[in-house]
């Protein structure tokens, strides 16, 4: 059973560092991982994404177009591009700070879960780190991994730069109040 | 242990491990990542990277250090790779060793920088000017390109031939858990080299120039010669066919791995289909199409081009069963559910 899950954004949002971050939890988890930028040309203002897919058996196509899974979505562009094809029963993590009431999408199949996510990073004094706020999505909604095991692979990124762990574990837990 | 690396970066790791001690490059989207990370790394390991002023350059670089008996790699993408075309053919017709990376894009011309496979004609017969071929080593994970990297630098010295590694732009982009493959000590004679003797040996002379109609004929053929112990011992292929299937589909790289798991939906219908993925290009696996189980009765080939691979597949078949063709160019990426629905089209 793969999970195919999308990650995008503005450039500058960090959306590609939290796809690495989640598919080193995987990795670390023993699972069959794979993370794969789009890197066509984008404009700038536009949207930057990854995919992941997670598995418990050797991935085959490592693309992810459709019957996604799990978006994270930080921005309006995001939405509009993604959002249809989420799988039926599938989840929408967004970003309500930038998505606003008007452009959040309603759906019937899909599980949405709004996350005030830059406005919360913003309260914890990390303004950059709204996207470990979108990781709260994943904790409230599925079983892929933990809050601890978020701690220990920020740490593994951050070897060189300790410091820079406990404001973001700090952004995620005001995330999860 | 497993890490988690894109692959750009990861031959890289496997090149300096293998032994590269010079790269030479020049930037092209999709491979920058190769010449940004030997330009941090390689120093490290007492080896030198320089940034060349074009790809034409780079390849001679490459010339001067292959002859001077250094383990040397260069790196680029489509139009760069045909710009070092030339340095090529003088690197056969001198009988150097180089590892030349290319992780290809949409074409022709400079077409875009998204993943396709319309440099197979390009990799299997090349732009230079001579009778020569390369290997040509296609990997369809991260893992494999590190394991091919380092078995690119063994053939390349073993051989005294330029090698290939071809990837698409999804394998240099992606990342995905691989580890640094072991090292065998490789024990390849060099005495060759133009590396300065004082005077302790007759000189060594390194050139692609031979004037001499006879002399350059028995070159040719005594390299042709080679050509054959290469074709006879480094063949590989990953054949998945197995008794009662019906279709082969036949694929190499990223594709390889979208066919897979079309095979796993065609499956669901009731359809039986195999893989066959060439690793080694050239020289191409023709014998396994000839030695397809007989449960197979048709034969699909799947390329991000209008079509390059499958001439080799008709090669490899000799009219022995129908081979039909899906492809997606200019940087489009065929589905799981394409193929299967082009495959069940066929039959």
């Amino acid at each position: 059973m793969a999970t195919k899950i999308i990650f995008s954004g503005f450039g500058g949002q960090g959306v590609l560092t939290l796809g690495q971050l989640v598919a080193d939890i995987a990795l670390n988890q023993g699972k069959e991982v794979t993370w794969m930028p789009s890197y066509g040309a984008e404009m700038r203002g536009g949207t930057a994404n990854c995919s992941v897919i997670i598995s418990d058996s050797v991935i085959g196509s490592p693309i992810v177009l459709n019957n996604i899974d799990i978006l994270l979505a930080m921005n309006i562009p995001s939405v509009t591009k993604f959002f249809d094809k989420i799988k039926p029963n599938g989840n929408a993590f967004i970003n309500s700070s930038i998505v606003t009431p008007n452009y959040m999408p309603t759906s019937e199949s899909v599980n949405i879960t709004a996350i005030d996510a830059s406005a919360i990073a913003q309260k914890a004094n990390n303004a950059r780190g709204a996207n470990m706020v979108m990781l709260t999505g994943f904790l409230k909604q599925t079983n892929l991994f933990t809050i601890d095991e978020i701690e220990a692979a920020l740490q593994r990124r951050f070897k060189a730069k300790p410091e820079l762990v406990r404001p973001n574990m700090d952004a995620i837990k005001l995330g999860l109040e | 242990m497993k890490i988690l690396m894109k692959g750009n970066e990861a031959i890289c790791d496997a090149a300096i491990k293998a032994g590269c001690r010079a790269f030479f490059g020049y930037p092209i989207t999709p491979q920058n990542e190769i010449p940004e990370y030997m330009a941090a790394k390689l120093a490290d390991s007492g080896g030198v990277f320089v940034q060349a002023e074009s790809e034409v350059a780079a390849i001679n670089m490459v010339y001067g250090a292959a002859a001077a008996g250094v383990r040397v790699m260069t790196s680029s993408s489509s139009p760069g790779i045909a710009l070092k075309q030339e340095g090529v053919s003088y690197l056969v017709g001198a009988d150097l060793p180089c590892v030349i990376v290319s992780v290809s894009r949409s074409g022709p011309g400079l077409g875009g920088i998204l993943p396709a496979q319309s440099d197979y004609f390009q990799a299997t017969r090349g732009g230079g000017n001579g009778d020569y071929y390369l290997p040509v080593y296609a990997p369809f994970s991260i893992q494999e390109a590190m394991n091919l990297v380092v078995k690119a630098f063994d053939v390349a010295d073993e051989y005294r031939t330029p090698v290939m590694v071809l990837l698409d732009g999804m394998l240099g982009q992606m990342m995905e858990p691989c580890m640094l493959p072991e090292i065998k000590a490789s024990n390849y004679d060099n005495s060759w080299a133009a590396n300065g003797n004082s005077g302790k040996r007759p000189r060594n002379t390194i050139t692609s120039l031979n004037l001499k109609g006879e002399g350059l004929e028995a070159m040719n053929i005594r390299r042709f010669k080679t050509y054959d112990t290469i074709k006879e011992k480094e063949i590989m292929v990953d054949n998945r066919v197995q008794d009662g299937d019906e279709v082969a589909i036949v694929a190499y790289g990223t594709p390889a791995r979208i066919a897979l798991n079309a095979i796993e939906m065609l499956k669901e219908q009731g359809i039986k289909a195999g893989l066959v993925r060439p690793v080694t290009l050239w020289p191409f696996p023709y014998d396994t199409f000839q030695n397809l189980t007989s449960s197979v009765k048709r034969v699909v080939v799947c390329e991000l081009s209008m079509g390059q691979m499958i001439d080799d597949v008709k090669i490899g078949l000799a009219g022995k069963l129908p081979v039909s063709f899906y492809g997606r160019t200019g940087g489009m990426i065929f589905e799981p559910e394409e193929v299967a629905a082009y495959v069940k089209s066929c039959i």
